[in-house]
């Protein structure tokens, strides 16, 4: 097996176990209470209009506003990590067909797991801080995925390769 | 066990060279293979048909329902009438649990349908004796079914004789099932991680790798083409249109409970049809992006499962030809659904049950595959 090939299948796997353990931990320790945190806001919004009260009812939104932003990104950090875990293993077993020297494969290779991991960790740090570094590191990893992606459909598109 | 797998390895590596072919031995009778295999599509066309189902029967139902409590919420503020404003967000919340643990429970069986195939094909690598092999392929697939049976119960079983607040027995069984299905990821990953400290690595050949055929190269090829465009279609939507759209989503709920508040019905029942058509435009938009990616992955998975299927070559490419062109469709046709409405809608279903169809299809032909090689078995005996 080629060091490109051993990178994408262990990485995958290791990316594939990281993204159920985040799953898991969200799950059981931070699900419940966001998705009790968003609808508590909104349904104190609307109390709060009941009651004309507009300075309690922009508080409750700008509660939810936050509440959403975090809970969307979590699952999506979930959701990406284990879906391009599962992308990383599958491009690895067919990595044979792509038609580069082993050099460029692995250039490939490292550049789809490195996108793989910086993305969602980068939709992460956007919990935290809503500046520009997370939203940066997040486009970063996005797009060495898609280049990545590019480079290797094109290795494939390009013939046959010799069998390793 | 790693000496007794070096002897295997190095075997299947002899026969392989003097017959060229597979080797039954790699997809005997409840071997750990087969039954990733056979349960791993098994879990994709169930969950797919769950989604179909949920789809057709509960999506827009659902969706309807949401906002017709959300109307009745805003109303009730307009009449200052808190008990039904409470009243009409715990029916939301409702809704919205119904919604969200029938998704999960359709994506989760996918995915771990995906997982079990991709661990399928690297059975040969797994440097462990077949006996602890089946073992983990055992305990995956029960984490694997029992995760998303829990979650789709956890709306119905509620928190009713649970020791814990907020989490149920329907959430501690899926919980249990993840648990299941990361060990025995791990222990495959153990595995793995064990051939590459043996002796002989090089010497796994696997006939299902070196297959070249038309079906084969048309699956991985458009799989490949499929999951690049999700990937543009969602950087396009990241770049374009998830920051304005939470931009609105707030801001529509702010004009709307601030008109209640100052009794302004009709900025109300403005804000209430701005915000439906938010919700359909963002859902398809992540419904297009989440499937031409998923079904571009599953292309590509069937790509490498062809040697196994036992069907005429002409019908392996026909149903490979069908599942592409339902792969396009639906997320095609997805996105066209705010334009289009309902045409647009039935034809991505259509797309759906393509993909299905022809899944089934190979599922069938890889069934006579094995037939074919446990009777096999059975005349040598």
């Amino acid at each position: 097996m080629s060091n490109s090939r051993r990178l994408l299948i262990v990485g995958g796997i290791a990316l594939a176990l990281w993204g159920m353990g985040y799953g898991l931990w969200y799950a059981v320790f931070a699900e419940h209470q966001a998705l009790n945190g968003i609808g508590g806001s909104l349904a104190t919004a609307f109390d709060a209009a009941a009651r004309r009260n507009p300075g309690a009812v922009e508080t409750a939104i700008r509660d939810y506003k936050e509440a959403k932003y975090v809970y969307d990104r979590q699952v999506d950090v979930h959701g990406h990590w284990i879906g391009l875990a599962m992308l990383l293993i599958v491009v690895g077993i067919a990595f044979d067909r792509v038609r580069f020297a082993e050099r460029q494969r692995l250039m490939l290779a490292s550049a789809l797991l490195a996108g793989a991991a910086i993305f969602p960790f980068g939709v992460l740090l956007e919990t935290f801080d809503h500046g520009a570094i997370p939203r940066g590191i997040a486009i970063l990893g996005s797009g060495l995925v898609i280049v990545a992606l590019l480079g290797i459909t094109l290795g494939i598109a390009g013939g046959e390769a010799p069998s390793e | 066990m790693r000496l007794e797998y070096a002897a295997m390895v190095f075997s299947k590596s002899t026969d392989n060279k003097e017959t060229g072919e597979m080797q039954p031995s790699t997809f005997a009778p409840l071997s750990a293979r087969r039954l990733l295999v056979l349960g791993g599509i098994g879990l994709i066309l169930v969950g797919m048909l769950f989604g179909d189902i949920f789809a057709v029967f509960v999506l827009h139902q659902n969706a309807a329902r949401v906002g017709a409590s959300l109307a009745a919420a805003a109303h009730a503020a307009l009449a200052g009438d808190h008990a039904a404003v409470l009243a009409s967000f715990q029916d939301v919340g409702s809704f919205l649990e119904n919604r969200g643990t029938k998704v999960d429970t359709h994506v989760h069986m996918i995915d771990f349908g995906y997982l079990a195939l991709m661990l399928a094909i690297l059975q040969p690598w797994i440097a462990f004796e077949e006996k602890a092999k089946r073992g983990l392929a055992w305990l995956f697939l029960a984490g694997g079914t029992l995760l998303p049976v829990g979650v789709f119960l956890i709306h119905y079983v509620g928190l009713a004789y649970s020791p814990l607040q907020t989490i149920g027995w329907a959430s501690i069984f899926a919980d249990l099932g993840g648990l299941l299905v990361i060990l025995a990821t791990l222990g495959f990953l153990l595995g793995l991680m064990n051939h590459f400290r043996s002796h002989a690595p090089s010497h796994v050949k696997d006939g299902l790798l070196p297959d070249r055929s038309t079906e084969s190269r048309l699956l991985l090829g458009g799989g490949m083409v499929l999951v690049l465009a999700g990937f543009l279609h969602g950087a396009y939507y990241a770049g374009v249109d998830l920051y304005r759209h939470e931009a609105l989503d707030t801001s529509i709920l702010t004009n709307m409970a601030k008109a209640a508040a100052a009794n302004d019905v009709g900025t109300v029942d403005r804000s209430l049809e701005a915000y439906g058509q938010l919700q359909g435009d963002k859902a398809v938009n992540i419904a297009a992006h989440a499937h031409i990616i998923e079904y571009g992955l599953l292309a590509m998975m069937l790509a490498l499962f062809q040697p196994y299927v036992r069907l005429r070559e002409s019908w392996k490419l026909r149903w490979a030809y069908v599942l592409i062109l339902g792969s396009v469709l639906l997320p095609v046709c997805v996105l066209m659904e705010l334009k289009f409405g309902l045409v647009a809608g039935g034809l991505a279903d259509f797309g759906g049950l393509l993909v299905i169809v022809a899944l089934f299809a190979m599922w069938i032909g890889i069934l006579r595959y094995t037939g074919e090689l446990d009777s096999q078995a059975g005349d040598v005996r």
